[in-house]
Order: structure tokens, then C-alpha cells, then sequence
């Protein structure tokens, strides 16, 4: 993992659940890329023509929770999002993202930086957030050493493949 | 250590664990659901071959059944080829239900159990004494290639509910106005166990319906300490086979909160968050476009008796419809066998199939744009069941059929009498 993650910040509010983030209506679609297309789509008007690869979504608490969809991890994975910076997220949205392989960072005081089209740099070394525009940071939780292994692998499927694996240890 | 924590140690096959430790653990129930064909993909690109225990796995054809696109229609088409060349029998077809209903129904649910399922509202069967939780489908294509998952071994709160529900208010009204006090994230990563007086005399439904709504805490699992009332339920089913965890004595929860319910009126979530929680009758009068009775959250027979004793021999108001869905097959049956179908449809409802309908905006009752629907599932996000600019209210069962009855939010306690 590099040590430093940049983006450009798309902020959203507390609770945004997975059906904001991946509506129910889009459900039965099992094509990744397509998955892509409604990232978000229940919750922001103007992530869709705003939003660039490599981007980063910052929210308030409890992000993703609600139903255990993965299309919701699956979408924001595929669209190019580059990592979610929140106060908390749902439990099984967490998995689902960590899974996959896309960088989930709590930061209990993400609200004090948060900022509509600056740029957060994440310092995965020194625990911090920074919003480049202001030059003011944030502590941020480690992530643990379990998440940061499936993280490295891209995703808990490439260590699944092997025959005898035990992910505990 | 505290009963959950029993489980889990008994399932990775260690002596002791502690809140916070990862542990593998053998699965005794996993479920899969029709929105998750990703889990039959994640299981081949793991070079899974033959599921590890296909006795143990149950599929369930829920979430849009019967098919309403023709997306559906392929989506569940690969969960029957599945289900044949893996040889798993469990497979719940259309009409059958919802899942959780259906787990309970046929005795899969039972203490001691370590359950998962792609459903998030699986800590349903800790109302049984299970550990029981939601995953999404690569996890669930882990325990399909190796019968087991790993979990972090969660931090145990405890709720004491104390005193009788007054006429009118019930578990569901109950556990919203927990959600209301605590918050929509108190309980992220923990397992929330329900104790107190209250608790003893409730039925094995309304125990469901505490634990299902635990979810919408960000509840990893729930529990409710197995007793003679969930005996005689598993009894009744000839259901054997499990075991029965108790918690150490000296066991401390991580934070313990005390509710006496003998005071509370019926409670409602407002739109749009489940902790956006009032007393009802502050939002009494308000037009419903819609009322939705069902879900695994309060679509049982209990729910739909409720619902016929409020309307039998009266019709809904013309500005109000109101869709029925039975949670499962057996929960239809049983309605039609009491008349309550019948009741329900003379007094101007509609049944829909078993399964989730529109509780997920995927089908059978969706709200458009400026509508107001009161229901007694479990989210009212903006979106969830239509239009994003539709209003979602949370209630119980009773107070879903007297306001189809009155056309507008009300409390069901007088139409009880």
C-alpha cells in the first residue's frame, strides 16, 4: 500500500446507506461496469457528472449501512473511487469494500475538513487525513492489520484461491 | 464470557475468546439470496468446485419473486442450476417467502447455532438464541467453499426491557423507541443482547421482531436468552439437534440501558433515518398514500391478526391502499385458514406473494414522487421503497391497518378495544 492516498473530496452526510449508494431498482444487474454507472445515484445529483477516477467520497457516520448489497462496494470499487474517508461505517459494508479490495478510512473528526471539491491527502504512516486546500488534518484509525492484508492482496478472493488458506492467521 | 461469545468459541473449536480477537468458525446455516448471483461468480473465481456442506446451505428466491424483469427471471434461473449441480436441496422457490421467515418456519433457527446470511437483517434468529449475521456474497462464497468464516468477536451490550406494553404498543413499537434513544450507529460492530421482564412475555415474533430491527443499530448480532417459550416453539416443529448457551455470571456487557415500556404510546420513524423516532401521535393526521403490512420485520400471522381484528367488517379509506404480504407461505396458509385473508380483502387490501416486495423498492408496491407510505419494515431511507422524494413512515403492524382504515397516521389503540 502506498503511503500516501490523494483525492478530490465528494462529501456526504451521516447515514448514507447502501440503498442511497446503490438503489434498489438497479438490483438485478450482475455486471460490474454497469454496477458502476448508478454508484451513488440515490444519494448525490451531481456525483455523476462531478466525479473523476481517483477521487475520494468523504461522509459522516454510519456510511453504507443498511441492506448488505455488495453491489454498493462492488459500484463505488468499479466507478474509481479511490478510498472512503468516514466517520464510521456499516459492518457489513465494511467487509464488502475491504473484500474487494477498496480502501475504507475512519476518521471520527472528518467533518472539521471535510470540503466540497478540495483535495484530502491520506498519510497511511502518521494516521492523518489533510485537506490540501486549508492545510488542516484529522487523525485517522489505523487500519488493521487483518484488513490491510486482504488490502495488499487487492481483495480477500486472491487469498481465498489457495487451496488450504486459514485468513485468521 | 456472554452466550454469543460461547458460540462462536464452540464453532472455531477454542476453549475461551474475548471481544475484539478474529476467529474462524464452522457455519451450521448459510443462506443466499436472489440479489446475490455475485455469490455463485466469487465462488468459481475462488476456484470452488463442490460447496464444502450443501446440506447446510439454503437459497431463497425473496427479493423479487416471481421475477418482475427478465434480469430476475436469469438471476434465479442460475441460483436453480446451482442449486441442482451442487446438489444443494435447500432451495426456497418463489411464493415460499422471505428468508428469515422461512429459516424460522422450518426449524433451521434454533439456540447455539452460528447462522449467516446475504441478508442484513439475519440477526432475526437471535431472537432463538443463534449468532446469527449478515454478510455479502463474496464472504458468503468463503463458507461455500470452506464451510467457514472469520469474524471478529463483537462487544456484547445489553438492553433491559421492564414492565408491560400498554394496550396498543407492541415490540415494534418497542425497539423504535430504543433506535430513537441509542442512535441508527450505537451498535456497529456489537451484539446487542434483550433481557428484562418484558422480554419473558413476549412471544417468539415479537422476539424476532426486537432482533430483526437490532440491524438498524448497526447490530453485528442480537440475542435473547432461550427459555420455555422458545422451547415449546422449537418443540412444536420436532425441532432437536441444538444447544442451549448460558452467559457466565460474572460476564460484564460492554454498556447496559434499562427502558420501561409500561409508559410508551406507538412510536413512528419519521422519514428519512430509522432513529428519526417520535411518539406516533405527533405525526397523527398526517395522509398515507400507502400502508405496507409485511416483511420479516412484521409480516407474520400475529401481524396480519392484528391487522384483521382492526378491520374485519370495515373498509380502508378510498385514498389509501393497502398492500398485504404474508412472510411466508405457512404464514399465508395459516392467514386464509383464520378468514383473516379474507377480512383483509373485503375490507379493501391487496395480497402480494411471500417474499420482500416492496420493502426494497424492487417490486409490489413502490411510492412515487410526493407519496407517503406507512409500513411495518424496517428502513425509510430516501429511496427505499420508490421515489427518492416519497416518505417513508415506520410503525407497527396495528398502526399500519388503522391508518389505511382512517386514510391518514393513527394510532390503532381505540380500533383494539
Amino acid at each position: 500500500m502506498e503511503r500516501f492516498i490523494e483525492g478530490k473530496m465528494h462529501v456526504f452526510g451521516d447515514n448514507i446507506d447502501t440503498d442511497q449508494i446503490y438503489p434498489g431498482q438497479y438490483l438485478d444487474v450482475t455486471d460490474h461496469e454497469e454496477m458502476a454507472r448508478y454508484c451513488l445515484k440515490g444519494a448525490s445529483a451531481e456525483f455523476e457528472e462531478a466525479f473523476i477516477k481517483g477521487d475520494m467520497v468523504v461522509a459522516g457516520k454510519n456510511f453504507g449501512c443498511g441492506s448488505s448489497r455488495e453491489n454498493a462496494a462492488i459500484a463505488l470499487k468499479v466507478r474509481g473511487v479511490g478510498c472512503v474517508v468516514a466517520k464510521s461505517f456499516g459492518r457489513i459494508f465494511y467487509r464488502n469494500a475491504i473484500n474487494l479490495g477498496l480502501l475504507l478510512i475512519v476518521c471520527p473528526k472528518i467533518d472539521e475538513i471535510a470540503q466540497m471539491g478540495a483535495s484530502l491527502r491520506i498519510d497511511m504512516d502518521q494516521h492523518t487525513a489533510m485537506n490540501l486546500e486549508t492545510g488542516n488534518s484529522a487523525e485517522i484509525e489505523p487500519v488493521s492489520d487483518y484488513a490491510m492484508k486482504i488490502l495488499n492482496a487487492g481483495g480477500i478472493k486472491s487469498l481465498l484461491r489457495d487451496e488450504e488458506m486459514d485468513p485468521t492467521v | 464470557m456472554h452466550a454469543l461469545e460461547k458460540i462462536l468459541a464452540a464453532h472455531a473449536g477454542v476453549d475461551k475468546v474475548c471481544a475484539g480477537e478474529i476467529v474462524n468458525c464452522d457455519i451450521d446455516v448459510a443462506g443466499i439470496n436472489d440479489l446475490y448471483p455475485q455469490a455463485m461468480y466469487s465462488f468459481r473465481e475462488i476456484n470452488g468446485k463442490k460447496v464444502a456442506h450443501p446440506e447446510r446451505v439454503v437459497i431463497f428466491l425473496d427479493h423479487y419473486a416471481p421475477a418482475s424483469t427478465i434480469r430476475q427471471a436469469e438471476n434465479q434461473k442460475q441460483f436453480r442450476e446451482f442449486a441442482r449441480e451442487q446438489g444443494i436441496e435447500g432451495l426456497m422457490e418463489v411464493g415460499q417467502g422471505v428468508c428469515h421467515q422461512i429459516l424460522a418456519d422450518k426449524g433451521y433457527s434454533a439456540p447455539g447455532r452460528l447462522m449467516v446470511a446475504t441478508d442484513s437483517h439475519t440477526p432475526t434468529h437471535g431472537a432463538f438464541g443463534a449468532f446469527s449475521t449478515g454478510v455479502g456474497a463474496t464472504d458468503i462464497s468463503c463458507i461455500l467453499k470452506t464451510g467457514k468464516l472469520w469474524f471478529r468477536v463483537p462487544e456484547i451490550i445489553r438492553i433491559n426491557l421492564e414492565g408491560e406494553l400498554p394496550p396498543g404498543v407492541f415490540a415494534k413499537d418497542a425497539i423504535l423507541h430504543v433506535i430513537g434513544k441509542l442512535g441508527a450507529d450505537y451498535a456497529i460492530y456489537r451484539g446487542v443482547e434483550f433481557a428484562g421482564s418484558l422480554i419473558k412475555k413476549l412471544s417468539i415474533a415479537e422476539r424476532m421482531t426486537l432482533c430483526n430491527m437490532t440491524t438498524e443499530m448497526g447490530a453485528k448480532a442480537a440475542y435473547i436468552q432461550p427459555d420455555s417459550i422458545t422451547e415449546a416453539f422449537l418443540q412444536a416443529k420436532n425441532i432437536s439437534g441444538y444447544t442451549i448457551y448460558e452467559t457466565d455470571p460474572d460476564f460484564i456487557a460492554g454498556a447496559e440501558h434499562t427502558f420501561d415500556v409500561s409508559e410508551l404510546s406507538p412510536q413512528i420513524a419519521a422519514p428519512s433515518s430509522v432513529d428519526h423516532v417520535s411518539d406516533l401521535h405527533e405525526y397523527a393526521g398526517i395522509p398515507v398514500d400507502q400502508a405496507f403490512l409485511g416483511t420479516c420485520t412484521g409480516g407474520r400471522i400475529d401481524d396480519i391478526a392484528l391487522a384483521a381484528r382492526i378491520l374485519k367488517g370495515r373498509k380502508i379509506s378510498p385514498s389509501t391502499r393497502m398492500i398485504v404480504v404474508p412472510a411466508s407461505k405457512n404464514t399465508l396458509q395459516k392467514a386464509i385458514e383464520k378468514g383473516y385473508m379474507q377480512d383483509l380483502i373485503e375490507a379493501g387490501c391487496t395480497f402480494v406473494t411471500p417474499g420482500c416486495a416492496a420493502c426494497l423498492g424492487t417490486h409490489q408496491g413502490l411510492i412515487a414522487e410526493g407519496e407517503s407510505c406507512i409500513t411495518s419494515s424496517s428502513r425509510n431511507f430516501p429511496g427505499r421503497m420508490g421515489h427518492k422524494k416519497g416518505e417513508i413512515y415506520l410503525a407497527s403492524p396495528a398502526a399500519v391497518a388503522a391508518s389505511a382504515l382512517t386514510g391518514v397516521i393513527t394510532d390503532p389503540a381505540p380500533y383494539l378495544e
